[in-house]
């Protein structure tokens, strides 16, 4: 018989420490069958960021870099500027990109660089417990916004893409989702046009990925899945935001 | 006819293969793995299509499909 | 190339290249923005990487990624941008990675001012960062030394797998001295295969990292980082003696730039004075020189210790620990980027004189 699908060569075997239902192991699997297709194992440096996928550095059988809170999309920058037959990856959250890393990703994408940032979005900050992100929906309830956001009090939330979409330096933006097989398989596809812009050493390449967070949300897995496509489809629209191309 | 595995161990029970299988071939069993999740198993896989939207959901590589022959491809992963 | 005239910083910039760092990450401040303005002319010409930051945060993360790739790196700063950087710094030694970075002082503390100051001295030996991690220090005092020692930091921070940092003020950054960088030759880089994030060809894969969530691996890392520390201060305590060799009855202890003002003022009160006083000047601020000390606090004709520093006495709290204290231990200062001039600073040492009733 002929295996079709399998865990990716360029993930260890070991089981995450995800919850269950967690997309985080997803979006890890989709980079690792990307790395596998494109052969790159052995020329690819993972930048772990600070936040539930930190231990990506222990699931990716890659050279990794575990990066400080934010700073993922600077080390990544330091490592390709000095290294640029790698390639090179951030991977962060909302907690980690949109909040305290914003200046980092803004500059990497403004200057250009010829990496790829894999961003998961999903409206809250997981590892600390639950508290509000930069991503958390209006009126979502979280540990730090107990009566619901209040964007009156605290603004409204960060589209990523959006913002990045303004820069005039030439890059590849898009956002897909993971709440379901069509999603993910486009999910997938965003993922191996973003790698390959990098392998083309073309652009800076941005893929934000809508997830899920259960045991923050306090609702089921699969329930949460609905939750997304609910609440946060709405306002963060899929699609690609920008390719170089465009501003040819 | 596919042949799908399901790593019982790896599973975290949180049923998004079975809410992903269109043809009800998964259901979660009443038995707990090694970490005390109820995992999730082939009730009929003679149903199974091999389409692997189990696997592309599974966040844990747990799913493992194998087929005779050729893969009938409904869409390009 | 014989001797030639070079600003401080633009010298900085260049024995940085000498010494094989090829690659630079930093962000403009006063008084140094000038090595950033020279390797960004440089560097691009010699195959090197020079990138401006948005942020000192952000340049000392660039470097920390460079180093996990085993390559020759370096950022220069300032006070406040230092600051900004003590999160990287606490990384990259956590992950044990060669870097060295360049503290040109100036006054503080917050905004503070652009001129001359030590007051960063606690800050480079003693918390660059959170955790049980310190920096190898060197001080230069003029331009020539601070070549020769950039040359040597890189070395040095490749021995250790540890940061290195070497710490001026505006003086000599912004100063023009007479150069040679004819007997300035680097050492090349020892094999980084075994650790550095270069790609998995043929090899295990390698990983950077600084995180130890299980407490026993954390404490056997802190212990083998308490082990280099301690190798440091056996085999690396660089210090000079000046006019020490006739038992004088004070010693000062200066760095840097304040020391060259004591040298003047030394070599002044000696000429009027005829009263015997001479300096240690420490050049690695950690390793302090504390045997030097402990032993000349024990000696006889030592009857008093001066200390000169361009701050509220951070290095005359090691002077303190390292003489115990046995004689008494003076101190002049001028702040606020005001560097001491040699008439205030014999007037110092005329006052230690007579306190001692020599």
């Amino acid at each position: 018989m002929k295996t079709i699908f399998k865990r990716p060569d360029s993930m260890t075997d070991m089981v995450t420490h995800y919850c269950p239902g967690c997309t985080h192991g997803t979006a890890h699997r989709m980079v690792a069958e990307v790395v596998d297709e494109m052969g790159i194992r052995e020329r690819t440096v993972g930048i772990a960021p600070v936040g539930c996928s930190v231990l990506l550095y222990k699931y990716m059988d890659t050279d990794m870099h575990q990066a400080a809170h934010g700073r993922a999309p600077a080390v990544a920058t330091g490592v390709k500027r000095v290294k640029p037959g790698l390639i090179v990856y951030s991977y962060q959250g909302d907690g980690d990109l949109a909040s305290i890393g914003t200046a980092e990703i803004i500059h990497a994408a403004n200057r250009g660089e010829k990496i790829t940032v894999v961003f998961i979005n999903n409206a809250i900050y997981g590892m600390t417990g639950g508290q509000m992100a930069p991503t958390t929906m209006p009126n979502q309830k979280t540990t730090t916004s107990p009566y619901g956001r209040d964007v009156n009090d605290v603004g409204y939330p960060m589209r990523m893409c959006e913002m990045l979409q303004t820069l005039r330096t030439p890059s590849y933006i898009a956002r897909a989702s993971l709440h379901d097989p069509l999603h993910s398989v486009q999910a997938k596809q965003a993922l191996k046009k973003a790698f390959a812009y990098q392998n083309e050493n073309k652009c800076f390449s941005f893929v934000e990925l809508l997830s899920i967070c259960p045991t923050n949300w306090g609702i089921p897995p699969v329930k949460s899945m609905d939750w997304l496509v609910e609440r946060m489809l709405p306002y963060y629209p899929l699609g690609v935001f920008k390719t170089p191309e465009d501003e040819e | 006819m596919p042949q799908v595995t399901i790593d019982k161990n790896r599973c975290k029970g949180c049923e998004h293969c079975v809410s992903a299988c269109p043809q009800n071939v998964l259901e979660m069993s009443d038995d707990i793995n090694v970490k005390g999740y109820f995992y999730s198993y082939t009730a009929n896989p003679q149903r199974c299509i091999g389409c692997t939207m189990c696997a592309i959901m599974c966040p844990d590589m747990a799913i493992e499909i194998k087929v005779h022959g050729t893969q009938y491809k409904y869409f390009n992963y | 190339m014989a001797k030639i005239l070079m600003k401080g910083s633009e010298a900085i910039g260049e024995a940085a290249i000498k010494a094989g760092c090829l690659s630079y990450f930093a962000y403009p401040i006063t008084p140094q923005s000038e090595i950033a303005e020279y390797l960004a002319k440089r560097l691009p010409k010699i195959g090197g990487t020079f990138l401006q930051a948005e942020s000192e945060i952000a340049a000392s993360q660039m470097v920390f990624g460079a180093a996990g790739t085993g390559v020759r790196v370096m950022t220069t700063s300032s006070s406040p941008g230092i600051s900004l950087m003590s999160e990287a710094m606490s990384y990259i030694a956590g992950a044990e990675l060669p870097a060295v970075f360049v503290n040109i002082v100036r006054g503080g503390p917050g905004l503070g001012g652009i001129l001359p100051s030590q007051g960063d001295y606690f800050q480079a030996t003693k918390g660059a960062g959170h955790g049980n991690f310190r920096f190898l220090v060197l001080a230069p005092a003029n331009v020539q030394e601070f070549v020769d020692y950039m040359i040597k930091a890189f070395p040095l921070a490749e021995k250790y797998r540890n940061p290195v940092m070497l710490v001026g003020d505006g003086l000599i950054a912004q100063m023009m001295e007479p150069v040679d960088f004819d007997n300035v030759a680097s050492t090349p880089q020892g094999d980084v295969e075994s650790w550095a994030t270069t790609g998995c060809k043929d090899r295990e894969t390698n990983l950077i990292n600084s995180l130890f969530l299980d407490p026993l691996k954390l404490e056997k890392f802190n212990d083998k980082l308490a082990d280099k520390y301690n190798r440091m201060r056996d085999e690396e305590v660089v210090y000079e003696e000046y006019a020490m060799d006739d038992d004088p009855d004070v010693v000062m202890v200066a760095y840097g730039t304040t020391s060259r003002v004591v040298k003047t003022a030394i070599d002044e009160f000696r000429k009027e004075d005829k009263l015997k006083v001479g300096l240690i000047r420490p050049i690695t601020l950690f390793p302090f020189p504390m045997d030097v000390l402990r032993n000349l606090s024990a000696k006889s004709h030592v009857k008093a210790f001066g200390v000169v520093e361009m701050s509220i006495g951070q290095m005359l709290e090691d002077v303190k620990w390292a003489t115990l204290e046995r004689k008494p231990v003076e101190f002049f200062s001028r702040k606020g980027g005001i560097v001491p001039n040699p008439d205030e600073t014999k007037d110092f040492i005329k006052n230690i004189f007579k306190k001692i009733g020599a």
